[in-house]
């Protein structure tokens, strides 16, 4: 069975959420902004957040996808043709990543297996001796013949998997991901363990990311984990290293479902009040330096998908005129989403984070 | 006190306020309260479809709303939370059926 959309793009609906400004203007309500609903930035020491150092290259690769999942913060869809990185911009990420000790490269899309480029980038990042890691939705790889090889690539370039799977049943993954999501899923699982992948003593790594199908926080990262390697065992024979428990954020297409449901003032004031300071050192835009599509530099790929470039000069805004010192001195941009990632146990392209 | 309803789903927000009236045994609830729901010999997500099975039973609309998103947040599914509402509902039906005997006693003793 093959997936079945149960939404489109916001571009394709002509929605005005998918205008950004439209965006940020929701988020920033002027009614928000009270003693429940606090500017994020005052929440932090001297109102500000300042990066580490650069320890994660992810470049999203485009939003062209074979899924169109109700939560998506990019948009992305099978009618995102546009938005692809050209060879030439991937040509500047290689030499910043030569130039650079960032030892890990994070790609994701869309689906990034789509972009023309995406198996000569990944070789060139292995010959540049990095890390790569490579978020997969799964089902490309049963979508089309083309594609079946691609857990015989992933471990012969030993590429970390991280693949979204929001539950062990097939009725919430559908409900987030579309129909017979879940059904396909699986078979790619199972094609990536025959590969090896999540194998006891084996080096190829396969994680999965939870998040929430609906408009509530994640639980314990630790014991969903445990009860979906239980359940994904004993149903589907499937293995997999670590579970990432993510927040969904209230932007793009979880926002739109937001503000459908009636849900958002609620959500966000779940995420208000489960604001946690200690998770904020933990934060993964202070080591990450994260490339769109088309070269522009941003501080987290919600901040991307918001079209909140980094703060710099407009020469160092773009991949091009990727000036490494100057990074690492910049503030962080902050906005009201930002309370997405510090709810709870906090949250991060690699899970909680504290 | 305009409403002219029992139950709104905006007093579930209110329900740290019981200690406005009456604070040391309000204090010493919810710190019971919250050591009980904590992962111990059951898990978080096992006491949280306990919770919403007796929440049924006690027909309490508040804690029906608490703990299905409980249960949703520690990361159980729709299956698993209408199998607890059924073992909720078996053990009513049943608790009624087994009196069934005392009436099938009675009925015996006063018959030919």
């Amino acid at each position: 069975m093959g997936v079945h959309q149960r939404s489109k793009s916001l571009a394709s609906r002509h929605s005005a959420l998918s205008d950004t400004f439209f965006q940020l203007n929701v988020l920033n309500g002027a009614e928000q902004h009270d003693d429940r609903f606090p500017v994020f930035a005052d929440k932090l020491p001297e109102g500000r957040l300042l990066p580490t150092r650069v320890d994660i290259f992810q470049v999203n690769v485009g939003k062209l996808c074979n899924q169109t999942c109700a939560h998506c913060h990019v948009d992305a869809g099978p009618d995102r043709k546009a938005e692809n990185m050209s060879r030439e911009t991937f040509e500047q990420c290689l030499e910043v990543l030569a130039a650079t000790d960032i030892h890990t490269v994070d790609i994701t899309g869309g689906a990034p297996e789509m972009n023309p480029h995406f198996r000569w980038f990944v070789e060139e990042c292995r010959r540049l001796g990095k890390h790569v890691m490579n978020r997969c939705n799964l089902t490309i790889i049963v979508a089309n013949p083309k594609y079946h090889d691609l857990p015989a690539f992933f471990a012969k370039n030993n590429v970390e998997i991280v693949s979204s799977l929001p539950h062990y049943s097939a009725l919430r993954t559908d409900s987030q991901r579309g129909d017979g999501v879940f059904d396909d899923s699986i078979k790619a699982l199972r094609l990536l363990n025959e590969v090896g992948y999540a194998q006891e003593n084996s080096p190829l790594k396969l994680n999965l990311v939870y998040n929430p199908s609906g408009a509530f926080l994640p639980g314990n990262q630790e014991a969903l984990e445990a009860e979906f390697k239980r359940q994904l065992l004993r149903k589907h024979g499937v293995l997999f290293n670590n579970l990432y428990a993510i927040t969904n954020m209230p932007i793009s297409r979880f926002l739109d479902y937001l503000l459908e449901s009636d849900n958002y003032h609620d959500y966000m004031q779940s995420l208000v009040d489960a604001f946690n300071p200690a998770a904020v050192q933990g934060l993964m835009c202070r080591n990450t330096l994260s490339v769109s599509w088309d070269g522009y530099l941003y501080d987290c790929d919600f901040n991307q998908m918001l079209d909140l470039k980094i703060e710099a000069p407009r020469e160092q805004q773009h991949i091009s005129g990727f000036n490494q010192l100057a990074f690492q001195q910049r503030q962080i941009v902050l906005n009201q989403h930002c309370y997405g990632c510090t709810a709870g146990a906090g949250s991060s392209c690699g899970g909680q984070v504290s | 006190m305009s409403k002219k309803h029992y139950f709104d789903p905006e007093d579930l927000k209110k329900f740290g306020n019981i200690g406005e009236w009456q604070k040391p045994m309000a204090d010493k609830f919810f710190s019971w309260y919250g050591e009980v729901f904590k992962e111990g010999a059951l898990t978080e997500r096992e006491k949280a479809l306990i919770a919403l099975a007796v929440a049924h039973t006690v027909q309490c609309p508040y804690c029906i709303d608490a703990y299905a998103s409980g249960c949703l947040e520690k990361g159980a599914d729709e299956e698993q939370m209408m199998e607890a509402v059924q073992v909720a509902a078996a053990i009513r039906a049943g608790s009624t059926l087994v009196y069934s005997t005392q009436m099938m006693n009675h009925v015996k003793n006063m018959s030919l």
